[in-house]
């Protein structure tokens, strides 16, 4: 127990401001506004649909500053707390990027710690990625960061059938109807066409930008977890 | 006036066997309980071994590549592989999680190994070629993933040990952990400079 308060008290007296762990919504985060949204909502097209076919969880977020906070603490804790990847097979990786202090790391789930070894990481991020963001291209680097681990990661893992998350389009299609008769109710002023509005709700909030779309489309974490795997790098 | 006396008899009787019962219940439970969390705990510390040992495993190839580079200065790989040799001859067994000294020599050796190793990787800084050797590249990219999964690993470990001694610690269950032998486990206490894994500017 002693040993334990010593350690505490050095994680305190060493002041690791602990920043705000981000709760992540969406497939690609930029809290730097440094991406049009046109280019976000790309990258986050892209990466659903590797989830959908292969249940990879690939997750960038890009933040101002690290606040002097190792960034692999950050990326550890990042993607622990969201719960990158599934469950069963620890398969997800993110990509986070401190664009003021010009460092970035890719944190690799366990289960891709085989495909995505640490040198293939860190060759990514050398090779791949900072050229780019040298250059100030950051979507470009982003985007072929990702290429390159999508690229990596081969054939590792597919997706199961509905198995699991069988239940999940039904609960938004209530959800749907629920605020549909909602909003019915409340006689907004497209009040008349109770089918078109159910149709046309659906499609809106699956762009996903708007609080609701965590439930409707947007990232949620499936458990996987984290042991420390991948590499940093800075530009 | 008997028949009430043994009424009475059997309803304290009952409530005796109740209470006894429970007793035994929550006693197997807490029992389980234990258990569970000093296999998690077995668990944990595999995992820290295993990325000491990958570490371990790193060393003899990093060392062959820097030999390579003739000025290299001999006495920092030296050091390394002292280090090494050091730490591959203490010989690791769940039971060093109940022993504080022998939990804080393994810690001690393993520390200077990190030192070893950081100081190896300081004094690259002064090699360009090496720094542009890929197959060095992605020696020092294994061997710092290894150093930042030895911390995650030591953290996760430090977790489970708190919720494992504050279960065996509290009344009523310290008095069960007494009587089976269930001991207080050792954690990781940070060494200065060893916590976070060496950083080197690309």
């Amino acid at each position: 127990m002693k040993y334990f308060f010593s350690f505490l008290l050095f994680c305190y007296s060493i002041g690791f401001a602990q920043p705000q762990i981000p709760k992540l919504k969406m497939w690609a985060t930029d809290l730097t506004n440094t991406l049009s949204q046109s280019e976000l909502q790309d990258l986050n097209e892209r990466l659903k649909s590797f989830q959908d076919t292969t249940s990879n969880q690939i997750v960038v977020l890009m933040i101002p500053s690290l606040e002097n906070y190792p960034i692999e603490m950050l990326a550890e804790e990042t993607a622990t707390k969201n719960k990158i990847g599934t469950e069963k097979n620890d398969n997800g990786i993110l990509l986070l990027i401190a664009k003021d202090d010009k460092e970035l790391r890719l944190e690799v789930g366990y289960g891709l710690e085989g495909s995505v070894p640490d040198a293939i990481a860190s060759s990514i991020i050398r090779n791949v990625i900072r050229p780019q963001f040298r250059d100030n291209n950051y979507y470009l680097g982003i985007n072929d960061g990702i290429n390159a681990i999508i690229a990596a990661i081969g054939g590792e893992y597919k997706a199961e059938d509905a198995d699991d998350n069988g239940g999940f389009p039904f609960v938004i299609l209530i959800i749907i109807i629920i605020v549909a008769f909602s909003f019915m109710r409340g006689g907004g002023p497209f009040v008349p066409g109770g089918v078109y509005r159910t149709g046309t709700h659906s499609r809106g909030w699956s762009s996903g930008s708007s609080s609701w779309g965590g439930s409707s489309g947007g990232f949620s974490g499936g458990g996987g977890s984290f042991g420390g795997g991948g590499a940093s790098g800075s530009w | 006036m008997k028949n009430k006396g043994m009424m009475i008899g059997c309803a304290i009787g009952a409530v005796v066997l109740l209470a006894v019962g429970m007793l035994v219940v929550w006693g197997i439970s807490s029992y389980n309980n234990m258990v569970s969390l000093d296999q998690a705990v077995i668990q944990s510390w595999a995992q820290v071994e295993n990325q000491y040992q990958r570490r371990a495993d790193l060393i003899p190839n990093l060392v062959n590549t820097v030999k390579g580079y003739a000025d290299f200065e001999k006495e920092v790989l030296t050091k390394v592989t002292e280090a090494r040799a050091r730490v591959s001859q203490f010989n690791v067994t769940p039971e060093v999680l109940n022993d504080p000294q022998a939990f804080a020599k393994f810690q001690s050796l393993q520390g200077e190994l990190s030192g070893a190793l950081s100081r190896l990787l300081v004094t690259v800084e002064n090699y360009p070629q090496l720094k542009a050797n890929e197959n060095f590249l992605q020696l020092q990219a294994q061997l710092e993933g290894t150093e930042n999964r030895i911390s995650v690993e030591r953290k996760k470990f430090n977790e489970v040990v708190q919720s494992y001694n504050t279960t065996i610690k509290r009344f009523p269950a310290s008095m069960m952990a007494g009587m089976f032998g269930f001991g207080e486990k050792q954690y990781f206490k940070a060494i200065q400079g060893a916590e976070t894994p060496p950083k080197v500017e690309f």
